[in-house]
């Protein structure tokens, strides 16, 4: 996907000498491998810091909400899909956007490639990407690996590769995945219910409540979270578990119907817990419930703002 | 094992004034437990202390006794948040915490043989309560000079330590302008104005003087230049900062401006050790 | 420095002696990162580790803990009145420290223990502990501990530096109270020969000459603060930040924290807990008054105060050790180096 770099930067160079857009929101080459540093374009001569590659995870839609002027952002499948979201949200209106769209191979996850790498975070120093094969390289090794083995966990289960919503692309659509979404689910569902509570307090046993799974999310931009409040307080604020898992129970239901499960979350985490377990629920209850996916469909009201007769009704008990 | 310093004294809520016709506003007495905690308690005009409300939380407020004020401490509260609703809903006889003195206070030694302003708006007067009553106590006010007050709030009912400041109104050792924003009572025979204003048309002689001004941050934007008119430098203008505040002894970081811990390197500070300082207040 | 001579077995074997009166704390793989846990046994530890998720500032300043406890029974004649939470500071040794996280623990100490006013917590955990340190013979591309007045081998801080060698370890007894575990159970170890302690300084050299010379102290000092306060390169800087915690909680020298009470029916407890410079919550006053409610106004704020406001203060080094941690975790790859680069040629275009 690097000729994806020069596409963004031509495109970045005509809206900004042509002043269609106040800037760009895009990805800069992190300062160190797997990681890209998002950036906000203003000037044609900055141009040419503007990249692409298989790290560019972020969900660059978290810099919307409440965007003043016009603006445009590089937006992968999932990324575009919580744009509709946030439009229909009234974060932000499609008159301030230029989408430039980026159809998705997957991104990748550098968990996956520490654990390839073994020996205990063995120190990586560069990694390349040609043709499907991945090249990690540190002081004393070099390993090549096959690019899809390693592929975040949400990316490798997308079904919205393709942007939703965009003004221009920057390359050929790819084909949509065909695959179940739900397995994992499914296998926790089918625990009992001490199990179950078992398998989420040991998730989150790690959780150090710093909140950079809600903040590197686009939904979570309410001025006071939940977890902020003191006027009554809902949740302490400590690491303590039961304190912890109210946070990530009712994080997970304030994005049912919301989350386009682009990862951003998990990505962002330092403690590497995997929260999208919990979202994920959620949007397979939802799914399954409402026959609704997020985002995918610009206009189309999300279940939890509309009432319909016909709602399934057994769980009200 | 090093003393503790977060550990509050107990005190016991001996009394609660309700100051303002709003009813925002209390001032709470608070009397020790323990007479070796009021005897380690010593503290000078301009301190603070943080009451401490066992299962709410705590709040860092100025104290509003003057030290030559024996056997109390008071504390005048405007009910902001948690901490302060709850403070205020509480009744005599019930037991609190007060951990402190924290924080500098006035200059004091500088303003012993000058000439003194104070400049109050709104419920910002308390740790200027606490500087008037120290200064006119028989025992210090020989060590000031001239003693002016411009004390203004929006309306009569808003002002703090009403019958206090009608009784400095009519002693002839401090010049009192009690000023108000407007006022519909036919009977209210001080000033009608802004606090700035006043100051200008009371215009106070900078010569030998320090002016300590306290107050909403628009009065002190208005009044700093009236200030500055009449002849006063920065260094000798003197504020209190209000910050957001847990630790109160400089260790949180919450109240960190610049190099300075406003509750530990403050909260007084001169307007000329402010200029050198980040904007963040 | 005098170093002795022994294999991996023999400082195990020499750890555990004692374990009958200190408890050990070590790094150990939790499967996904390292991190510091009591141990049960020396042998536990992963000698082979780079660093702890977490830093070490967590033996010390935990993410939470109580401070008082209290009773709001209106029946008791004790209510309302704040006991001290009751602790262990049982003495302990923290094996396989790195000496950027010591030295760190040294920068916080400012922080914590000062002529007016002394944390009782912090004080009682650093007198009770010993610190082992492990000395850094093949830095990570992230670290630049050398920078910052730290380097790989730094012993300030450290009671005992440990340094891998050919077939073991190098051991040296730095401080009185690493002299004084000596003294108490002797190593039976012997000196190193001339050619090895050769050969350990020119490792030790290699490691020093890796690291990236990234600050200029003297510039960036000799600034007045409200220069680099206002100039023009934080608004770049600021874009991606998410105002998570991230940063600040991995940090070895951050301390920040919070001040909370929790109730569950009739008992109460205040409690002290991590917060950060990040979290817009932290400066807001109960007026709804923000001084710094901008995200860059909070972003400015951490690298100032790391990078200006400490050394100014104190007169004496950054409050930054250059472990890596932000730079390797930050989710949007805010790098604190990056920082330094512009600040550095913003002072010395002044100059």
């Amino acid at each position: 996907m690097y000729e994806y770099t020069e596409k963004i930067k031509e495109i970045a160079t005509r809206l900004l000498q042509d002043k269609v857009v106040d800037g760009v929101i895009g990805f800069r080459k992190g300062t160190i491998p797997m990681v890209n540093n998002p950036v906000f374009i203003k000037h044609p001569e900055q141009v040419s810091q503007l990249y692409w590659d298989s790290w560019c995870g972020v969900n660059l839609a978290n810099y919307l909400p409440k965007f003043q002027g016009k603006v445009a952002v590089v937006a992968k499948g999932c990324d575009s899909r919580s744009i509709v979201v946030l439009m229909m949200e009234n974060q932000i209106s499609r008159d301030q956007l230029y989408i430039i769209g980026v159809p998705c191979k997957g991104m990748l996850d550098r968990r996956k490639i520490w654990d390839a790498v073994g020996d205990r975070g063995r120190d990586v120093t560069d990694v390349q990407e040609r043709d499907g094969v991945l090249v990690v390289a540190g002081r004393g090794f070099s390993l090549e690996l096959e690019r899809d083995k390693y592929l975040q966990d949400n990316c490798a289960i997308c079904t919205h590769r393709n942007p939703v919503l965009y003004d221009e692309l920057v390359g050929e659509m790819v084909t949509e995945q065909q695959v179940d979404r739900y397995e994992d689910i499914r296998a926790i569902e089918a625990l009992p219910s001490e199990k179950r509570w078992e398998y989420f307090q040991k998730l989150v046993e790690s959780c150090i409540r710093c909140y950079a799974c809600r903040n590197a999310c686009p939904f979570c931009y309410c001025p006071q979270c939940f977890v902020d409040e003191s006027k009554p307080q809902w949740v302490g604020k400590t690491i303590d578990p039961t304190d912890t898992m109210t946070f990530h129970l009712l994080r997970a239901f304030h994005m049912a119907g919301r989350c386009t499960d682009c990862g951003s979350c998990e990505r962002a985490c330092p403690m590497g817990i995997k929260v999208r377990m919990f979202t994920k629920k959620l949007e397979k209850d939802v799914k399954e419930l409402y026959g609704y996916e997020a985002g995918v469909q610009l206009g189309e009201r999300p279940p939890l703002d509309t009432y319909r007769p016909d709602d399934p009704q057994e769980f009200i008990k | 094992m090093v003393k503790n310093p977060y550990k509050p004294y107990p005190v016991k809520i001996d009394e609660i004034i309700v100051e303002t016709d709003d009813r925002n506003i209390r001032t709470f007495h608070l009397k020790f437990l323990n007479p070796e905690d009021e005897a380690a308690f010593r503290y000078f005009p301009g301190q603070f202390a943080e009451i401490s409300v066992p299962g709410q939380g705590e709040i860092p407020i100025g104290i509003a006794s003057s030290p030559t004020e024996k056997g109390y401490l008071k504390f005048t509260v405007n009910k902001a948040g948690k901490v302060t609703t709850y403070l205020h809903n509480m009744k005599p006889g019930d037991i609190i915490g007060v951990r402190g003195p924290l924080g500098n206070w006035y200059p004091w030694d500088k303003l012993e043989g000058s000439n003194v302003v104070i400049i109050g708006g709104g419920f910002a007067f308390t740790t200027l309560r606490s500087s008037i009553v120290y200064m006119l106590d028989p025992e210090n006010r020989h060590k000031f000079g001239n003693i002016t007050v411009v004390y203004g709030a929006r309306n009569p009912g808003l002002l703090l330590y009403k019958e206090e400041l009608f009784a400095w109104e009519r002693r002839d050792d401090i010049v009192m302008h009690i000023t108000v924003d407007a006022t519909n009572d036919p009977n209210w025979k001080y000033n009608v104005g802004f606090v700035p204003a006043i100051t200008k048309e009371k215009a106070p002689s900078s010569e030998n003087a320090y002016a300590i001004v306290c107050g909403p941050p628009i009065m002190i934007k208005f009044t700093l230049p009236v200030l500055r008119e009449l002849g006063f430098a920065p260094d000798r203008i003197i504020t209190s900062l209000e910050m957001r505040m847990k630790c109160g002894i400089g260790m949180c970081g919450r109240c960190n401006i610049g190099t300075e811990y406003v509750c530990k390197d403050g909260p007084v500070f001169t307007f000329e050790q402010l200029s050198r300082l980040p904007n963040e207040y | 420095m005098s170093w002795l001579r022994l294999t991996q077995e023999g400082l195990t074997e020499w750890l555990r002696k004692f374990g009958k009166t200190h408890r050990l704390y070590g790094p150990v793989w939790t499967g996904s990162y390292h991190e510091f846990k009591l141990l049960q046994d020396p042998g536990e530890i992963d000698w082979n580790y780079r660093n702890t998720r977490l830093s070490p500032k967590s033996l010390f300043l935990p993410p939470a803990e109580k401070m008082f406890v209290y009773s709001l029974d209106p029946n008791d004649p004790e209510r309302a009145i704040l006991k001290e939470a009751p602790k262990d500071f049982t003495p302990r040794i923290i094996v396989g420290i790195r000496p950027c996280d010591a030295y760190a623990l040294q920068l916080v100490d400012r922080n914590f223990i000062t002529s007016q006013y002394q944390d009782p917590w912090w004080v009682n955990r650093r007198e009770n502990t010993i610190l082992v340190g492990y000395g850094c013979t093949d830095p990570c591309s992230t670290c630049f501990c050398s920078s910052v007045g730290s380097g790989p081998f730094d012993t300030r801080g450290l009671d005992v530096l440990v340094v891998n060698v050919d077939g073991g370890f190098a051991i040296s007894f730095v401080s009185e109270r690493g002299k004084e575990l000596l003294r108490r159970e002797p190593l039976g170890a012997r000196a190193l020969s001339e050619s090895e302690e050769r050969a350990l300084q020119d490792k030790m050299a290699q490691a020093k000459a890796a690291m990236p010379k990234l600050w200029d102290e003297k510039a960036v000092a000799s600034r007045p603060l409200l220069d680099i306060f206002n100039a023009p390169f934080w608004e770049e800087v600021q874009f991606s930040c998410i105002n998570c915690g991230t940063c600040t909680f991995l940090c070895p020298t951050c301390w920040c924290f919070d001040i909370q009470d929790e109730v569950w029916k009739e008992r109460g407890c205040r409690v002290r807990l991590w917060d950060s410079c990040m979290f817009p919550l932290f400066t807001l006053h109960a007026s709804g008054h923000n001084p710094r409610s901008q995200k860059l106004q909070r972003v400015r704020q951490r690298f100032m105060h790391k990078l200006k406001y400490y050394v100014d203060k104190y007169g004496d080094g950054v409050a930054c050790v250059g472990c890596g941690r932000c730079v390797q975790f930050c989710p949007v790859n805010i790098d604190i180096r990056e920082v330094m680069r512009l600040m550095v040629s913003h002072c010395q275009c002044a100059l």
